[in-house]
């Protein structure tokens, strides 16, 4: 009896057990510490200073100034040119978004599909090198080939079809499918290559069409590649800065070159951090609703 | 029988898919090509072929700017990728191995707010800190802001390697009395390892990226070659913006290679 309640003291000691778990929990946040600290320093206070900024005020030479806090470069937004700027960056990004998936989806299947694994291996690489090179180059190559001699353009002005595309909206478009494609392949790739193809059998076997197994057997179980993807053309299609810096004209300015300009040659601070801010909370936005609809990683 | 039943339209959909997917290849690689071959076109003028020529790269490495630039870029690449590194593996370890503690979910939100926000956001954002701060803008400015990028990046690839990582050897090794460190060292740190190099190879290239955050946080006189080579191509189009285009993408598929290959070697060892 007494032997067997020692027993039961050494096998269960909650004070023993709960220091045990303060100490873990302690160097858990010690691990930590070093780029916990970084990233209040130099990114959630930045964060909140832009927001604090949006608010703020100008002095007559244009530097901001911390007091009078007003909501007028807030109510800025709302200005038609502003909210014309927003429009067409919101529209362009989604457009571009959806040819990527368009064009991504069939590719990534395509390359997922390939029976032996070396040509897989082959075709993926041949996606890693564009999507790992500098993205200001790959865009510069854009520009030679749709300027006045470049081969796009003399091809349209052969056949007739379209003159010199650079500085045009069409330009714009094409830089940015160009840029952010390999962005959406590879995580359609990593999610369609994880499909159990067992399962697409089984559905033929019970008499559904090619289509059908398609639509609703492998398109669901790729979601997460969709998803992934198109969060990764997405934001970096509504920020987009130096596409339409390189390859559009003055009648197709973006949110993003808009932003800079704001800090700039205009310089309005206060209307750039509001900008900007807007910007975040559409983010936020996005990222809470792809999070509550059960995506995890990115 | 449901094979031969949808092997008609399988064939015209897989016909399709090829098409497809060459079509693909062709637009990724044809502008990149034609950048290479015109850096060695002996013609001002970068759409016209003008007979072979090295000129265009012998004034790259005569132009001193632009080797300026390109050695701060390369110590901007360095350093950062450094710091972000050993900080990002560290964030990854909290996160994936010590279950509860103090601050724990905000940590995990913060770290992933650099990848989700657009750069134009995030160069505002260091632009009006430092200008607050009274920071010098340069080297340093350019270095802070690389380095606040690129740790959440690391970190991302090092916990997707931590979360397939099985916990029990580590335990076995601490019940072995392996002390922390030797734990971390001798067990932790190989397991990890492709997923830390993974994610320096990407802090790496990231930094060598970047145009949009280091063009509003750089200084006077200190700038990095993509955002002199930026500068350049905003004035005008010279075949010697071709020449320091094709060194670059040679780098970026140098790089590529590199961690493909180290990738394999790592999983052969497996």
């Amino acid at each position: 009896m007494t032997q067997l309640a020692e027993y039961e003291k050494v096998e269960v000691n909650p004070e023993l057990e709960e220091k045990a778990e303060k100490e873990k929990a302690r160097r858990g946040l010690f691990t930590a510490l070093p780029a916990y600290v970084y990233l209040i320093a130099f990114f959630a206070i930045p964060l909140v200073l832009v927001f604090v900024f949006s608010f703020a005020s100008r002095s007559r030479t244009g530097t901001p100034v911390l007091a009078d806090w007003n909501l007028e470069s807030w109510a800025r937004l709302f200005d038609p040119l502003v909210a014309g700027l927003a429009w067409r960056s919101l529209w362009l990004a989604v457009v571009n978004t959806l040819l990527c998936l368009l064009i991504g989806y069939p590719f990534a299947y395509w390359i997922a599909t390939r029976q032996r694994s070396s040509t897989r291996n082959l075709l993926l690489v041949l996606v890693l090198i564009p999507f790992w090179s500098n993205f200001l180059v790959r865009t510069y190559a854009w520009r030679t080939l749709l300027d006045v001699d470049g081969f796009v353009t003399q091809f349209g002005e052969a056949t007739g079809l379209w003159g010199q595309l650079l500085f045009t909206l069409p330009a714009v478009f094409i830089g940015l499918l160009y840029g952010y494609l390999p962005f959406m392949v590879l995580p359609l790739f990593a999610a369609i290559e994880r499909i159990d193809w067992n399962l697409v059998e089984a559905a033929r076997d019970l008499y559904a069409s090619g289509s059908d197994a398609f639509r609703r057997v492998t398109l669901p179980l790729s979601r997460p590649g969709i998803v992934a993807g198109s969060i990764l053309v997405f934001i970096p299609s509504l920020g987009a800065y130096v596409t339409p810096d390189i390859l559009g004209g003055p009648n197709t300015t973006l949110i993003g070159e808009y932003i800079v300009t704001q800090f700039g040659a205009a310089r309005n601070w206060p209307f750039g951090a509001a900008v900007s801010s807007a910007i975040l909370i559409v983010m936020l936005i996005a990222t809470i609703y792809y999070f509550r609809s059960g995506g995890r990683t990115l | 029988m449901s094979v031969s039943e949808g092997t008609a339209s399988t064939g015209v959909v897989d016909k399709l898919l090829t098409i497809n997917g060459w079509a693909v290849y062709l637009f990724l690689y044809v502008p990149i090509l034609i950048v290479m071959i015109f850096s060695f076109s002996d013609h001002p003028n970068v759409g016209i072929w003008g007979g072979f020529t090295l000129d265009w790269y012998d004034r790259m490495l005569g132009n001193d700017q632009l080797m300026r630039a390109l050695r701060n870029s390369v110590i901007v690449a360095i350093v950062s990728t450094i710091v972000s590194t050993i900080l990002g593996t560290a964030a990854a370890i909290a996160l994936e191995r010590y279950r509860r503690w103090l601050g724990k979910r905000p940590f995990d939100a913060l770290l992933y707010l650099p990848v989700i926000i657009p750069d134009v956001t995030m160069a505002v954002m260091l632009l009006i800190w430092f200008a607050q701060l009274d920071f010098r803008f340069g080297l340093t400015t350019i270095l802070l802001s690389h380095i606040a990028f690129n740790i959440s990046f690391v970190a991302i690839v090092v916990r997707a390697r931590l979360a397939n990582m099985d916990e029990s050897l580590e335990e076995a090794a601490a019940d072995l009395y392996a002390g922390r460190w030797q734990t971390f060292r001798k067990v932790t740190l190989p397991l990890i390892w492709p997923g830390v190099v993974g994610g320096a190879l990407l802090a790496l290239t990231l930094s060598l990226d970047d145009v949009v955050i280091t063009s509003l946080v750089q200084g006077p006189g200190a700038t990095t070659l993509p955002v002199y080579v930026f500068g350049l191509i905003r004035r005008s189009v010279t075949p010697e913006i071709n020449a320091v285009s094709t060194v670059m993408l040679v780098a970026s598929m140098v790089l590529v290679f590199m961690s493909l290959g180290f990738q394999r070697r790592a999983e052969t060892r497996e």
